[in-house]
């Protein structure tokens, strides 16, 4: 009956999935609450361009990914810093931009693969024991740092003037997040896919906030949200053979489908 | 009171600014020649048409602007400075209905105003929420301090914002077109418990509106901005008829009701 234990990569799977679980909605509720839930899919399809780039150069697919996801992430919040376009035309322009990197990227790489497919939607073999090792790291250094500046964080996304009048450097927390957002993004892709990380960062998020909770409530009923679809997700895909991020994602539409039953 | 050439002489007064220059763009000042001074314990309206440069001067006064030139005193301090933030609570305006969406209790959002005082680092102590529960008090919102903003009224989320910013032991409360939303009856209500604060507990407040009544009504002094300093003192000589007329550049029918 509980024959996936003796298995090594799915141990693996479902450690980094509970890491990730975790921090997805945590770093995906400032992004829903700040009306910029799609920096998540944007960022994620950048982390696309990396893995593309790690298949050329065989170098680490997550590392290769995040550093692609900061680069991104910095471009974004330098062109919004100038005010001259609207900040969702911005997120149209990378998301775009990066698929087609990708595309180009993976035709050098020689052709359109198994390996692809599993980077655009998840897969239990994908994750290394070194994946493994770098999801528990910074997934540890995203939950410290936001449990450290989660009153400020609050603030800022509640009203940026009014943090701002308040003597929050509005500019500094902004920085913080899109980076936490990127690393989030980079780490989240290996379990759920490239094309369903925005998924877990936001879904959970909307699930819990159709309960109308105070913040911190809301938080938890995403954090819960989550985890069960990420573990009810990663056994199902295991008996069922289904690639493991649409099964995640479709339990938790499931789960927002229920939220709405008043 | 009348407008103070040297600002600095006066001991008094809270907020001074001394021949405040402002532009978003050079060659096209959105303020200038801006010298007044407000006095602890003032309540002062700030009027002017849209456009004029009343949010301005609340972003320079809020430390969110810097002027290209002249001087702003907060008690003593730069705009900037934490004290100055310390001193000062800031009711926004929020009238947009999206807003509201925020996932956030009345308690949340009033411990808000707490944040700063708090520090960066630093878990909230028993005074920060002993601090939200007089704001709460004060405001008579306790009753509803675990529902979520997204269901309440008007009136109601004016004054969960009035008492973040009270939470905060402010000395000046500054209101951005506070009644923005509101129906008639909140309003009456949430400007008499203005009045409390300003005479009872002796709070500076400025109040930035369009709404000449209430200004009239409720402030005792008033400051017209346009661009420039049109008028400064005491409520019913600033609202004056030939200020109104230089402030909107026509006749604007109008009496000062006296109480």
């Amino acid at each position: 009956m509980f024959e996936f234990l003796q298995y090594a990569f799915f141990i693996r799977a479902a450690e980094a999935g509970l890491i990730i679980g975790i921090i997805a909605p945590l770093i995906g509720i400032f992004l829903v609450v700040r009306r910029f839930s799609l920096l998540s899919d944007t960022l994620s399809h950048v982390t696309l361009a990396g893995v593309a780039l790690s298949f050329l150069l065989g170098t680490n697919v997550i590392l290769t990914a995040l550093v692609a996801a900061l680069a991104a992430a910095f471009g974004i919040e330098k062109l919004r810093a100038r005010k001259l376009l609207f900040s969702e035309s911005i997120l149209a322009l990378f998301l775009s931009g990066s698929l087609a990197i990708s595309a180009v990227l993976f035709g050098l790489a020689k052709g359109f693969n198994a390996s692809v497919f599993n980077a655009l939607f998840g897969s239990l073999v994908t994750v290394t024991e070194s994946d493994l090792v770098t999801i528990l790291i910074l997934g540890l250094i995203i939950i410290i740092s936001v449990v450290l500046f989660y009153k400020e964080l609050v603030m800022v996304s509640f009203d940026e003037q009014l943090a701002e009048a308040s003597g929050i450097s509005v500019r500094a927390f902004n920085a913080f997040l899109i980076i936490m957002a990127a690393v989030t993004v980079s780490l989240t892709m290996r379990i759920v896919g490239v094309l369903l990380v925005g998924a877990l960062m936001v879904i959970p998020v909307l699930t819990a906030m159709n309960y109308r909770r105070g913040f911190k409530q809301t938080l938890v009923i995403a954090l819960v949200v989550s985890l069960v679809s990420v573990a009810v997700g990663l056994l199902i895909s295991f008996y069922a053979g289904l690639p493991t991020g649409g099964t995640i994602i479709l339990i938790n539409l499931g789960l927002f489908i229920i939220s709405m039953i008043p | 009171m009348q407008i103070t050439p040297s600002a600095s002489a006066q001991s008094n007064s809270c907020i001074t600014l001394n021949d405040v220059l402002f532009f978003y763009k050079a060659g096209e000042p959105a303020l200038e020649h801006i010298t007044f001074s407000v006095n602890h314990g003032d309540y002062l309206g700030i009027l002017g048409p849209n456009g004029g440069g009343k949010t301005t001067l609340l972003k320079i006064i809020l430390g969110l602007l810097t002027p290209q030139s002249g001087t702003v005193r907060i008690d003593n301090t730069a705009p900037s400075a934490r004290a100055s933030h310390l001193h000062i609570g800031y009711v926004p305006q929020k009238s947009e209905e999206e807003q509201w969406n925020f996932p956030a209790t009345v308690e949340e959002v009033v411990l808000m105003g707490r944040t700063v005082r708090a520090g960066v680092l630093k878990k909230y102590t028993p005074a920060d929420f002993e601090a939200v529960e007089r704001a709460m008090e004060t405001t008579g919102i306790t009753a509803h301090r675990t529902e979520t903003i997204a269901t309440l009224s008007g009136g109601m989320r004016q004054r969960i914002l009035l008492a973040r910013a009270l939470a905060s032991n402010p000395t000046i409360l500054i209101l951005d077109e506070p009644a923005t939303g509101v129906d008639i009856a909140a309003q009456e209500k949430f400007y008499s418990f203005l009045k409390t604060l300003n005479t009872h507990h002796g709070l500076t407040i400025l109040f930035v509106s369009h709404d000449l009544d209430v200004l009239a009504r409720e402030t005792t002094s008033v400051l017209c901005v346009n661009r420039t300093l049109i008028s400064h003192g005491p409520t019913s000589e600033a609202l004056r008829e030939e200020h109104l007329e230089e402030l909107y550049g026509k006749k604007v029918e109008f009496a000062v009701h006296r109480h």
